[in-house]
């Protein structure tokens, strides 16, 4: 049985107290908390695991390189890839999204050509290509954002006219909660021969994702926006483009030999991953994913879209605020972004920090966004699993604060 | 509330020289684009170059808009080396409240632009006159 007030004890930062009042933290598109399994992975791994992997004949090593795959398999199984070797592991969602515009971008993208993004893309989805575009004097276009917050689904089939090579889009934004119809997306995206990469940060852990079903090229998304630890990035690419891919950074690894004249390079996913990668990380990743499944995504996006309904309710009855989130709950995710009339976002996360709320404030790296709403920057609200109701209504209060306060 | 200090709440609903000044001798803007704080400073400067009258518009955080407002008095019968002179710390003592690593440009903002204004006026100042010996 789903009980959020009980799962919320697992996570040991929740019950921190600052002038006695403990902890809503309420900034998860940030970064989510870990639970106590997850901090004591990442310690049973240097206490007893821990060596260099894919190298050594000695146990330690074997065991160690056992885990990491094992980790990259469950990635699979979470995300319903095909195959285990379509999961690399990188740094981060920044990372895994410049390795693909640096790699199948780098070789297919031509001049002239076209890329769509999005309005609400993240810096990390939209500079990648940018410079991508810059350097092959191609053109980056962009799908419009509706008054109510989605995107312009009509508009996207005239850009899709220029027969644009490659369309990258989030699949939930970080700024209103938007979750585009990828399904449709992809679906037109593919009868015109186009790939696209999905910047899916925010989606992974509020909703089930199937790769296959969705008929993405590429996936990205983090571990330390689902209970995991920084550090770590997924990419997931489609075999048949993985293996024609180029590498993306040289070294260790990477190669199955190497001769001054002549390298030989490794096979998917291997390719990929050059270095020594962040296994103790990736390891204590697997451990997120099994209090995730164990959780039940379905009970988490139940629970989320009902946080979500709950504080739109509350903040809507203020004239001063106003909130940035599709109508539809169903074509948003657990995030919304609010501004009040007169007062800065910093200065209402500085209030609502007084009462050891944690919200974000700014232009959530989203500027082009921002601009695009006339706005300089807005507060920002983001949900988990672990949230309530109880926080919803300190939240409220911190708002009242906040008014009270600059009237 | 520790932050927003009644001083600090009134500087910011009642801001002190506010407006633009009809007659100025420099004006500069000085924004923070991350945050979207900005200000225009108008300086009017008397005979012997010591600031007679401030004009401020501010738009932003209510941390950087009453750092200005706050500022603004103190400029006043000021020279611009004095100008040049003020430091950070003044301006934290001034604000009198914590002020965090997130928030310290919002407090510096008005101070930046007071540097930049003086600057501005002696870089003209200095062209005006190299222009003139030039005419010569």
């Amino acid at each position: 049985m789903f009980d959020a007030k009980k799962l919320k004890q697992d996570f040991p930062i929740l019950r921190t107290k600052f002038r006695g009042k403990s902890l809503v933290y309420l900034d998860n598109a940030s970064t989510t908390q870990k639970p106590k399994t997850i901090i004591d992975a990442l310690k049973n791994y240097y206490e007893n695991l821990n060596s260099n992997i894919h190298r050594g004949i000695h146990s330690l090593s074997e065991k160690a390189t056992i885990e990491y795959e094992n980790v990259r398999a469950r990635t699979a199984k979470f995300i319903n890839a095909k195959y285990t070797e379509e999961i690399i592991f990188t740094k981060n969602t920044t990372e895994s999204i410049n390795l693909v515009a640096n790699t199948f971008g780098e070789t297919v993208v031509k001049k002239n050509d076209s890329i769509i993004i999005s309005a609400l893309e993240h810096h990390s989805n939209l500079l990648p290509w940018r410079a991508l575009a810059k350097r092959k004097k191609a053109n980056l276009l962009i799908i419009p954002l509706k008054k109510n917050y989605e995107l312009d689904m009509n508009a996207y089939q005239q850009l899709l006219k220029k027969k644009p090579k490659l369309i990258c889009v989030t699949g939930m934004s970080n700024v209103t909660g938007t979750i585009p119809n990828i399904k449709k997306i992809i679906q037109e995206a593919h009868k015109i021969n186009a790939r696209v990469l999905i910047d899916s940060a925010q989606s992974v852990a509020h909703q089930a994702t199937d790769v296959q079903k969705l008929g993405c090229d590429f996936l990205t998304f983090s571990a330390h926006k689902m209970l995991g630890p920084t550090g770590v990035g997924i990419l997931y690419g489609k075999k048949e483009l993985l293996e024609k891919m180029p590498p993306f950074l040289y070294g260790g690894d990477m190669v199955k030999s190497v001769e001054y004249k002549n390298i030989v390079l490794n096979g998917i996913p291997w390719k990929f991953e050059a270095g020594t990668p962040n296994i103790a990380d990736v390891i204590a990743f697997g451990k997120a994913l099994e209090y995730l499944t164990k959780t039940g995504l379905k009970n988490i996006e139940t629970h989320d879209k009902k946080l979500l309904r709950y504080a739109k309710v509350k903040f809507s009855k203020y004239p001063k605020v106003k909130i940035y989130s599709p109508e539809n709950t169903e074509n948003s995710g657990p995030v919304f972004s609010f501004t009040i009339e007169g007062i800065h976002p910093h200065d209402i996360a500085s209030v609502f920090n007084e009462e050891n709320i944690a919200i974000r404030s700014g232009h959530h790296c989203c500027q082009p966004l921002m601009e695009s709403l006339n706005i300089s920057g807005t507060a920002r609200m983001s949900f988990y699993f672990y949230n309530t109701e109880d926080d919803i209504d300190r939240a409220e209060k911190a708002l009242k604060h906040v008014l009270k306060i600059f009237k | 509330m520790d932050i927003y200090s009644e001083i600090i709440l009134d500087h910011f609903k009642n801001p002190r020289n506010s407006g633009r000044l009809k007659s100025k001798s420099v004006t500069v803007v000085e924004c923070n684009p991350l945050c979207g704080d900005k200000i225009t400073m108008d300086l009017k400067l008397d005979k012997k170059e010591k600031v007679e009258k401030v004009g401020i518009k501010t738009s932003g955080c209510a941390i950087s808009q009453a750092s200005a407002s706050m500022l603004s008095g103190k400029l006043i019968r000021k020279s611009l080396e004095q100008i040049k002179k003020i430091g950070n710390e003044e301006i934290f003592s001034m604000l009198n409240i914590p002020i965090s690593p997130a928030r310290v440009k919002c407090a510096l903002l008005g101070l930046a632009a007071a540097k930049r204004a003086a600057i501005t006026y002696q870089v003209n100042n200095q062209k005006n006159a190299d222009k003139k010996s030039k005419r010569k």
